[in-house]
């Protein structure tokens, strides 16, 4: 399966939940946000939601800005 | 005996602050030469930005957040290069979920790479979608009064003209605009770019703003943890001339010392 990760194309083994994806990103316990296709996935829905062929996943994070 | 008028606190969307210098986290050689010039900066309400992560980053580096503690900041996340409203209010949401629901935040809408200055229009789009969604919205905006007042009224809770282009350490550039922005404004008006060096903040608060926010004149000064002190006394005292009330300016000299009494009277 493919996806959209941060722009650029990922291919997933299986069926993958948003959980699942952050953790074999190493992103488990950090502070994230995540985004399906332009709509906010709750951290609480993270291991509800599966991820879909062509699904746009944003992960963002904060950093210095002003 | 004259009378001192008493200064009050900064309120911002119902929370009280002491400190009027609002400060940013970029361009800063490190987390380390950050978190000293913030700490020097005594700021209270501090901006960051929200980005995508670098997949395969070490898990161990140090976060943002670690640095600049939400249990210790009011934490203003920004949509700095945001160039549509709905990349902003995208931005805004994710934000808001990174901070566990936070509601306050900076929008800012840019209209092009080359001055970053802001697209009121659609600055006001996504201003009307995240106010209806619950945010309270700091809206970065031009030094217009009309686009100023607009915003208020919809209901933004400050009001963030620009000082001079971002990043340009011009200072203010339109003083005039400015104060008419202050004078009509019931919600905070803060300068929110521009800012070059201490004087530049302290006009800003002698020209009546509620605060200043700057992050380049911090962080790219020579010594960031020097400068963040001087802007901190800068806003300060900008902000005790302005309540204790400047002296008339007039076209001719006036002595300091008596006529009466000279010795060749």
């Amino acid at each position: 399966m493919q996806i959209q990760l941060n722009g650029d194309t990922k291919q997933l083994a299986g069926e993958t939940t948003v959980g699942e994806l952050v953790v074999a990103l190493d992103l488990a316990g950090r502070r994230i946000a995540v985004e399906v296709n332009e709509e906010i996935v709750p951290r609480s829905q993270h291991d509800a939601i599966r991820l879909a062929e062509g699904d746009r996943v944003e992960i963002v994070h904060a950093i210095g800005g002003g | 005996m004259s009378e001192r008028i008493e200064d009050q606190p900064l309120t911002i969307a119902g929370r009280e602050f002491t400190s009027r210098l609002l400060v940013g986290t970029g361009k800063y050689r490190d987390f380390d030469e950050a978190s000293r010039a913030i700490a020097a900066s005594a700021a209270e309400i501090v901006t960051f930005a929200v980005r995508r992560t670098n997949l395969g980053q070490d898990a161990d580096e140090p976060n943002l957040l670690d640095v600049i503690p939400p249990s210790r900041y009011t934490l203003l996340p920004n949509t700095a290069g945001c160039y549509t409203a709905r990349d902003a209010v995208r931005t805004c949401k994710l934000a808001r979920e990174l901070l566990d629901g936070h509601k306050l935040v900076k929008l800012e809408v840019l209209g092009d790479d080359g001055t970053l200055y802001p697209n009121v229009v659609e600055t006001l789009k996504a201003a009307e979608e995240l106010l209806a969604d619950g945010f309270d919205v700091m809206v970065y905006t031009s030094d217009d009064p009309i686009v100023a007042r607009e915003l208020e009224r919809m209901g933004c809770c400050a009001i963030m003209p620009l000082g001079s282009l971002i990043g340009s350490g011009h200072g203010i550039q339109n003083p005039h605009n400015l104060r008419l922005i202050v004078e009509q404004s019931q919600v905070p008006v803060l300068v929110d770019a521009g800012i070059g060096t201490a004087s530049d903040a302290a006009l800003a608060m002698e020209l009546g703003c509620d605060a200043v926010l700057m992050n380049s004149a911090i962080a790219h000064a020579r010594d960031p943890e020097g400068m963040a002190n001087a802007m901190r006394k800068a806003v300060e005292a900008g902000r005790e001339a302005f309540l204790a009330g400047r002296m008339p300016r007039r076209q001719s000299a006036e002595p300091s010392s008596p006529f009466a009494g000279r010795i060749n009277g």
